[in-house]
C-alpha cells in the first residue's frame, strides 16, 4: 500500500470567502490529485423565495460584497423580462450600462492592484510578508495610490447611478430610478483623463509582465479550454447585454448568437461528490470536455472586435501573441483584464459624453411575465439570474450561475497542473511553493461569495493528511 | 480633545447573514442621530480605497461584529498593522489604518468596536436577540462616546 499524504490550504489567502486547495501526495512526494474546494453559501435561491419580485435587485446584492451591482444588474434585467419590458429607454440603459462600467473598472482595479500585483511584482516566492498591498505601497505608493483613487472613483461612479454606495435601488424592473445630472457628470469628467492615463499605466505593466515572462508563465496553470461569453450582434465585445457565443480552444464556433434565455437548452450544470459547487458545461460536448472558461481571457478570445479604440488596438497586440487564435495561457487573464479595464474607463467616457443620461423618460411598462432570464458580463465572467414568479408577485424559483461557478472546473485544472508541475518530487512544500498554486487560482479572480467576515475569522490554515485522512501537520497562518 | 476634530464611523457587514449586520445596523443608527463632526460609512466588507476616507479623520471607529469578544462589546485603540494574512478582496481595519499611514500620511486614531454576535453563516435578515441587545448597549456606549470625544479613555 503506498503512503500519501494530503496538503491543505485552507482558506486560499486574497480570494473571497471561503475555499481551500487539497494536494493529495504520495509516498514520493508525487502529487496523485489536487483539487479546489470552494465551500460555497448555500440557501440564497431558498432566501428570496416568496419575496415580491420587484425588491429582487436590491435583495441580490447581499450576495457580494465585491460584484453586488452585477447581481442587482442581471436581476434587474431578469425582472425587465417579468415586467414585460423587451427594450429600455435609452436613458435607462445607458445609466445601467455606466453603472456596470463603473463595476467593471473598480473590480478590475480591485484585482489588479490589491491581489495580483503582489504576484507580479516581487514573484511567486517572494517573502509573504512584503508579497501584499502594503509591500506594494511601500515599495511603488504611487501605484498604490493610483489603485486606490481608480477604485474610489468607480465607486463614486456606482453610487451615482445606484443612488447608494450598497444596497443601490438604481436599475429597477423595466428601467432605471434616477439620470445623472450635469453636477454629477462634470464631477466624473474631472478626473477622466487622469484615469484613462493610469488605466493605460496598469495595462502596459500586465502586459510587459506577460511578454518578458511568455516563455515561463506560458505553462503556468494553462490547458486548452473552451470559451463562453455574451457577444453583440456584430461579434463586439458587449459586457452589458448580448448572446452567447461558445467557441473552442482553437477557435471554432459551438454556437453563436444564441439567445441568452434559452441558455438550458446549451448549459448543464454538473455535479460532483466532492463539492457543492456545479460544474457547468455545455450540453453537446458532454461534461468531460465540454466545460468552459468565461472572464476576461474568455470575452477576449471570444469576441471579433472591441468597439473602443484603445481597447481594440490593445486586443490586437493581444491575439498576435498567439498568432490570432484563441489564448489559453491562465496568465494572461491578467492582461486581458486591463484591456477589459481601459475598454471600461473608454466607454465611461463615451457615456458621461452623452445627454441621453440626462432624459427624463426612464421606464417602460409592459405585461406581466411568469418567468425571466438575465445574463451580464461581470468582472469575472457570465452571470446568469433566472427567475419565476406566482400571480401573487412572489418568486418561486430562482437559478443563478455565478461566473466562478463557470470557472469552477478549470480552477480545479489550473490547481492540478500547477500542483504537478511545481510541486511533484519536491521534497519540501515551501510557502513559495503553496503560492504558486494560489496565483493560478488568483488569476481567475474567483469570488467564493460574500462569506461573513467578522472578526476573529479568515485565518489560512495548512493541514497535512495521511491517506486515512489524519492529520499529519498543521500550520495556521492568521 | 476638541470639539473641532472629525471623526469617521465605518460599520461594516452583511445584514442578509444574521448577526454580521451588527456593524451596519450601528452605522444606521448613528447616522440617523446626525451627529456634528462625525461622518457614518457602511458597507459590506472594509477594501482598500477606504484607507483615503480614513486619512480625511482625525478619529476613526471601525465597527463589526465579533465571533468571539467579551459580551456585549470590546472597544480598543487599532494599531496599523501591516500583515501578510490578505485572505479576499477585503482587508482587515488595522491594514486599511496601515495603508493609511503609508499611502496618505493619515493622522486618524483608529479604535475597533467589536460587537459580539453568534449566527453568521445562514442567509438570515434578522439578528439574534442577544446580538440585537448587544447592539443597543454598544449604541449607548456610542452614543456617550461622540458626545464626550473622550476616545482614549473609553478604549
Amino acid at each position: 500500500m503506498s503512503t500519501t499524504k494530503k496538503v491543505i490550504i485552507e482558506p486560499v489567502t486574497r480570494v473571497e470567502g471561503h475555499g481551500k486547495v487539497s494536494i493529495l501526495l504520495d509516498e514520493n512526494n508525487k502529487v496523485s490529485q489536487a483539487r479546489f474546494h470552494i465551500v460555497e453559501f448555500r440557501g440564497f435561491e431558498r432566501f428570496i423565495q416568496g419575496r415580491p419580485y420587484w425588491e429582487v435587485p436590491v435583495l441580490v446584492q447581499r450576495l457580494c460584497g465585491i460584484c453586488p451591482v452585477s447581481h442587482h444588474l442581471a436581476a434587474a434585467k431578469a425582472m425587465d423580462k417579468i415586467v414585460g419590458v423587451d427594450k429600455l429607454t435609452p436613458t435607462a440603459e445607458k445609466m445601467r450600462r455606466l453603472m456596470h462600467y463603473g463595476q467593471m473598472f473598480q473590480s478590475h482595479v480591485l484585482h489588479f492592484f490589491h491581489l495580483c500585483s503582489p504576484d507580479l511584482l516581487f514573484g511567486f516566492d517572494a517573502d509573504p510578508m512584503i508579497r501584499n498591498i502594503i509591500g506594494v505601497a511601500k515599495k511603488y505608493p504611487e501605484l498604490a495610490v493610483q489603485g486606490v483613487m481608480m477604485r474610489k472613483y468607480g465607486q463614486e461612479i456606482i453610487k451615482a447611478t445606484a443612488g447608494k454606495k450598497i444596497h443601490g435601488t438604481g436599475a429597477i424592473p423595466g428601467g432605471i430610478n434616477k439620470n445623472l445630472s450635469i453636477a454629477e457628470r462634470d464631477v466624473f469628467l474631472k478626473d477622466l483623463n487622469q484615469m484613462v492615463e493610469w488605466s493605460r499605466g496598469a495595462l502596459k505593466i500586465a502586459k510587459n509582465y506577460t511578454v518578458e515572462n511568455l516563455e515561463k508563465i506560458k505553462p503556468f496553470g494553462s490547458f486548452d479550454s473552451n470559451h463562453l461569453s455574451l457577444i453583440r450582434q456584430d461579434g463586439a465585445m458587449d459586457l452589458y447585454h448580448g448572446n452567447l457565443r461558445a467557441i473552442t480552444a482553437t477557435g471554432e464556433k459551438i454556437f453563436d448568437q444564441v439567445d441568452y434565455s434559452k441558455y438550458l437548452d446549451y448549459i448543464v450544470e454538473g455535479v460532483k461528490s466532492w463539492s457543492y459547487m456545479k460544474f457547468p458545461f455545455i450540453k453537446s460536448i458532454g461534461p468531460e470536455k465540454g466545460w468552459y472558461r468565461v472572464g476576461p481571457l474568455a470575452r477576449i478570445n471570444t469576441c471579433d472586435f472591441i468597439d473602443t479604440p484603445e481597447a481594440e488596438a490593445a486586443r490586437k497586440e493581444f491575439m498576435a501573441v498567439t498568432n490570432g487564435k484563441p489564448n489559453n495561457i491562465t496568465m494572461a487573464y491578467h492582461w486581458a483584464r486591463m484591456i477589459e479595464l481601459l475598454h471600461s474607463i473608454e466607454k465611461i467616457k463615451e457615456l458621461l459624453n452623452d445627454k441621453d443620461l440626462q432624459g427624463t423618460d426612464l421606464v417602460v411598462k409592459g405585461h406581466r411575465r411568469e418567468e425571466g432570464v438575465g445574463l451580464i458580463e461581470a468582472p469575472r465572467g457570465t452571470l446568469f439570474h433566472h427567475y419565476k414568479v406566482n400571480e401573487n408577485d412572489q418568486v418561486v424559483m430562482a437559478n443563478l450561475i455565478v461566473s466562478t461557478t463557470h470557472n469552477n472546473e478549470p480552477m480545479n485544472s489550473a490547481v492540478r497542473k500547477v500542483a504537478q508541475d511545481h510541486i511533484s518530487g519536491v521534497p519540501k512544500i515551501t510557502e513559495g511553493l503553496l503560492n504558486h498554486i494560489e496565483v493560478a487560482i488568483r488569476a481567475y479572480d474567483p469570488c467564493l461569495s460574500c462569506a461573513t467576515h467578522a472578526m476573529g475569522q479568515m485565518p489560512l490554515k495548512v493541514t497535512l493528511y495521511d491517506y486515512q485522512g489524519g492529520v499529519i501537520d498543521m500550520k495556521i497562518k492568521e | 480633545m476638541t470639539a473641532e476634530i472629525k471623526v469617521l464611523l465605518i460599520g461594516y457587514g452583511n445584514p442578509a447573514r444574521g448577526d454580521d449586520g451588527l456593524g451596519p445596523a450601528v452605522a444606521e443608527i448613528i447616522e440617523q442621530k446626525k451627529i456634528p463632526g462625525v461622518t457614518v460609512d457602511s458597507d459590506y466588507q472594509l477594501t482598500v480605497e477606504d484607507s483615503a476616507q480614513v486619512a480625511e479623520n482625525d478619529v476613526v471607529i471601525f465597527v463589526d461584529a465579533s465571533v468571539d469578544c467579551a459580551e456585549p462589546f470590546s472597544f480598543e485603540p487599532l494599531m496599523a498593522k501591516e500583515s501578510s494574512g490578505f485572505s479576499s478582496h477585503s482587508v482587515e481595519p488595522a491594514e486599511v489604518a496601515a495603508l493609511a499611514e503609508s499611502l496618505f500620511n493619515s493622522p486618524a486614531k483608529c479604535f475597533m468596536l467589536g460587537i459580539r454576535g453568534y449566527i453568521f453563516e445562514q442567509f438570515k435578515e434578522d439578528m439574534t436577540e442577544k446580538a440585537k441587545n448587544n447592539l443597543q448597549k454598544a449604541v449607548v456606549f456610542l452614543e456617550n462616546l461622540l458626545e464626550t470625544k473622550n476616545f482614549v479613555a473609553s478604549a
